[in-house]
């Protein structure tokens, strides 16, 4: 029952001097249904590349990409996307951005109102539905970006650093609820992070990219019980393993 | 609707469900606004280099005239100017010369708004079309108003329409390229994010390019209004048989320095508030934006 498929992709790009640049090469991975799937690696190593891949936004070079043995060839709902920065539309009210995708949906009206309010009440937003996002902090404008993502009930959530920016405590907090609402909702999550403990705490399996051009090394699996406590020693022994291994296959690949 | 029934209620209402008395808290934490007539006065403070201005120009025309008599003609003080509009008030040409010029300013950029806007967008959200547009534009945009008045005058005779075409086409190019840029320089996530929710082009363009682009369309008509309100003089130049640049032009070969003086300061004023006009119609329709 593999749901989302990635076989031998590589992915160019065309600097603006007009140079071509090899994004990601070879990559192949599978991630089950219902599973939490991190993809960690340094920045610069095509893990945003490859998300956008997923999502629809660009073509590969090379290979395929398969959801549900379909190729993907265009962005939409069933992958719902959440970015690093938000992108919520700030002409539009909390209720209205998380309304957005349901409205695109044509669902009626009563209806789209009571998912709206269960995804808001959901990221703990009452009381907010009003307000422009530029009223709101950055951990609640995150918020509103994962009910919007959720809202329009998508069978995989592309999330793309969306903690990046939050500061610790924020992040820690987003980083539990997010495993709250996956248990909830059961939905297939691929995400990615430059934090290995992150991406440990969070995930079923963790593939590590390495940069230049970017290629999945390895993938982790990681079987412990959620929560997990990462002062944990069999946590702790497992990222430094990664962080370690990385390392060595960053100076391998660097030339000094 | 499946995924509702799925789940309790969410977990995290602690930090939301005091949202409204977090409101009134705020309230009654920040001092209470001061009296209209505060603030008022405090704005009438800032108007103090606008009344020295006034003042040194009174004070040169009055006592310069003492030097160089002929001063009285070529620069009549703000008093002179002040008895020039009652004058022409009583006469009731005023008034007419007023709503003549901005009836026809408004005309014009409103022509210029509704073909511009539409237009620039395009040309910003496709760039194919952008490719295409761009040449002639940019060949016909550099040619100043003034040079268009003899064949405009061929075109439209002598009337309405050839001052309001020379006005609109001092307001069309800045509300196209504002438009034009509004369009293109969307945030490519915004896009994204409208595409990964199900939007299809055409909500894409009403949804996200649109608002989007808001901000830059406003400041281009501001910037048109401005402009076309500029060429006000240019656009009445031929056969107006009113309006405040046929005021100027007509008190010239009269030599009524102060006709020509009040018509420069009408159109100063009135382009001030034209402006403030368009600044509060900018802030209805987007209320989310600050700049």
């Amino acid at each position: 029952m593999a749901q989302v498929v990635v076989r031998n992709v590589s992915k160019v790009h065309v600097s603006i001097k007009g140079e071509p640049l090899l994004a990601l090469h070879g990559v192949s991975f599978q991630v089950e249904d219902n599973e939490f799937f991190s993809i960690v690696g340094p920045s610069g190593c095509g893990k945003t590349t490859l998300l956008n891949l997923l999502a629809g936004f660009e073509m590969p070079t090379r290979g395929e990409l398969l959801v549900g043995g379909q190729t993907i060839r265009e962005p939409g709902w069933e992958r719902a996307v959440v970015f690093q920065e938000y992108a919520l539309f700030p002409w539009y009210t909390v209720a209205q951005n998380v309304a957005y995708g349901l409205k695109r949906k044509r669902l009626p009206e009563p209806e789209r109102r009571d998912v709206t309010d269960h995804y808001i009440g959901l990221v703990g937003l009452r009381g907010f539905e009003k307000r422009y996002p530029r009223d709101l902090s950055g951990g609640m404008r995150q918020r509103v970006s994962i009910a919007r993502a959720l809202a329009v009930n998508p069978s995989i959530l592309l999330m793309d650093e969306p903690f990046a920016s939050l500061d610790i405590q924020t992040r820690e907090f987003m980083q539990d609820e997010l495993l709250k609402i996956w248990q909830r909702e059961r939905k297939t999550v691929i995400f990615v992070t430059h934090s290995i403990d992150e991406a440990i705490k969070l995930s079923d399996r963790v593939a590590i990219m390495t940069p230049r051009p970017g290629h999945i090394e390895e993938i982790k699996t990681v079987d412990s019980a959620r929560p997990r406590d990462m002062t944990q020693p069999a946590m702790v022994q497992l990222a430094a393993e990664v962080k370690r291994w990385l390392r060595q296959q960053l100076f391998e690949s660097t030339p000094a | 609707m499946s995924h509702i029934a799925s789940g309790a209620p969410g977990d995290l209402t602690a930090p939301s469900r005091a949202a409204a008395d977090h409101a009134a808290l705020a309230g009654t934490l920040i001092p209470p606004p001061p009296p209209a007539w505060r603030r008022l006065a405090r704005r009438l403070l800032h108007l103090w280099l606008l009344a020295l201005f006034l003042v040194a120009w009174q004070a040169v025309s009055t006592l310069g005239t003492r030097i160089n008599p002929q001063l009285d003609v070529m620069l009549p003080p703000p008093t002179a100017v002040f008895s020039a509009a009652q004058e022409l008030i009583a006469r009731g040409a005023l008034l007419t010369h007023v709503m003549d010029s901005l009836r026809r300013v408004l005309v014009a950029v409103g022509v210029g708004a509704i073909l511009g806007v539409p237009l620039g967008l395009a040309m910003g959200w496709s760039a194919g079309f952008r490719a295409s547009v761009d040449p002639l534009l940019e060949f016909i945009r550099p040619i100043p108003p003034l040079a268009w008045i003899p064949l405009s005058i061929l075109w439209f005779g002598i009337g309405d329409t050839q001052n309001e075409y020379i006005i609109f086409l001092a307001a069309f190019f800045p509300i196209v390229l504002n438009a034009m840029a509004g369009a293109r320089d969307v945030d490519t996530y915004l896009v994204r994010a409208g595409l990964s929710l199900g939007a299809r082009r055409r909500d894409l363009f009403l949804t996200v390019v649109l608002p989007a682009s808001l901000p830059n369309i406003f400041t281009g008509l501001r910037v048109g209004l401005g402009i076309g309100w500029m060429a006000l003089v240019a656009g009445e130049l031929v056969a107006a048989p009113t309006g405040l640049g046929f005021m100027i032009n007509n008190a010239r070969t009269l030599f009524r320095s102060d006709y020509i003086l009040l018509g420069m300061v009408l159109i100063g004023i009135l382009g001030l508030i034209l402006d403030f006009l368009m600044r509060q119609i900018a802030a209805i329709a987007m209320p989310w934006y600050r700049r």
